[in-house]
């Protein structure tokens, strides 16, 4: 294969992880809206939670789009 | 056209300075942290300069911002951390400062740099470990020793305790620094994408609208990330710092 065609293939590869990140946010942001649904009153605090949370899961995404960044323009 | 989307993280020197065969110039990346230092700083002496017991819009953002980072440490470290108040804030501001003023056209983003945000996390982590060890003593090792596990089980504990002790700086510092590349990378590649619909020829021009709207919406995002990523930093510096005052799990 052309060096080029191996560098796409890798950062496309490298974004195979989004698909666990992907289920770890659903069940982050399902869990929540179910939460506040259920107590309302929670909510101020859920909002700290929730994005704490999900920020530090983004995070993970982030990497690996990063990895996947310097791949293919690197 | 530099179309690498890699090229707004360059680093240039604006004043070359040599000492000792050591590269001390001053480049653009210092100027841009020095313009973050002067609008924190500018923005809360004029907020506060003239501070009334009903304050203004300024004085309100200003006792907002402070009020939001005193709420954070009595959330998380009690009364007994106010003492890392100043800490706390002036992180907390320099990083969200420095990743909106990034969001400028053309400007630099200071914290897309690994060597400026691993300075920052290995600040806040030789700090917890000094401060940890003055007050504590031996004892703060109890760190790494939670209690109520088995005694077979002990000695892996203390190693995966230890470990992520010691990955700590690492993840703080690449957390940032990831989001704030990945973020910028991001709205380079797909400002590209307009480009290449535009000489695509043909009627492919019609479509160079739809990455500009993306676009519009994912600077939206990028503002939200540097407002979260700021927020998550000056978070697990609290969490950090809490092991400071009190030890053991």
């Amino acid at each position: 294969m052309e060096l080029e065609a191996v560098k796409i293939l890798a950062g496309a590869l490298a974004l195979l992880p989004l698909t666990g990140i992907g289920i770890g946010l659903g069940m982050i942001f399902s869990s929540y809206n179910e939460a506040v649904g259920r107590n309302p009153g929670a909510a101020e605090l859920l909002d700290k939670r929730f994005m704490f949370t999900f920020a530090v899961t983004e995070a993970l995404a982030i990497f690996a789009l990063l990895i996947a960044f310097y791949l293919v323009f690197a | 056209m530099a179309t690498n989307p890699m090229h707004q993280f360059e680093i240039t020197p604006l004043i070359p300075f040599q000492l000792g065969g050591v590269d001390l110039s001053f480049t653009n990346a210092s100027l841009w942290m020095v313009i973050a230092t002067v609008v924190s700083i500018g923005f809360f002496s004029l907020a506060t300069s003239n501070a009334r017991l009903v304050p203004g819009r300024l004085q309100a953002a200003a006792e907002g911002a402070y009020d939001f980072i005193a709420n954070l440490i009595t959330d998380n470290l009690g009364s007994r951390g106010k003492e890392y108040f100043p800490l706390v804030f002036s992180l907390f501001i320099f990083v969200y400062v420095a990743n909106t003023l990034g969001m400028i056209p053309y400007s630099f983003t200071v914290t897309s740099h690994l060597a400026v945000t691993a300075a920052l996390a290995l600040l806040i982590f030789f700090a917890v470990l000094l401060i940890g060890i003055g007050r504590h003593g031996f004892h703060f090792f109890g760190l790494f020793v939670p209690s109520g596990v088995p005694g077979w089980l002990l000695p892996l504990v203390v190693l995966i305790e230890f470990i992520s002790f010691l990955s700590r700086p690492i993840t703080l510092s690449v957390r940032l620094f990831a989001n704030m590349v990945a973020g910028h990378v991001m709205l380079k590649v797909i400002a590209g994408f307009s480009i290449m619909f535009a000489t695509a020829g043909g009627v492919a021009w019609a479509a160079t609208i739809f990455p500009v709207i993306m676009n519009v919406l994912m600077i939206g995002f990028e503002f939200f990330i540097a407002f979260i990523q700021a927020y998550v930093f000056a978070v697990l510096t609290c969490i950090y710092l809490k092991d400071t005052i009190e030890v053991g799990h």
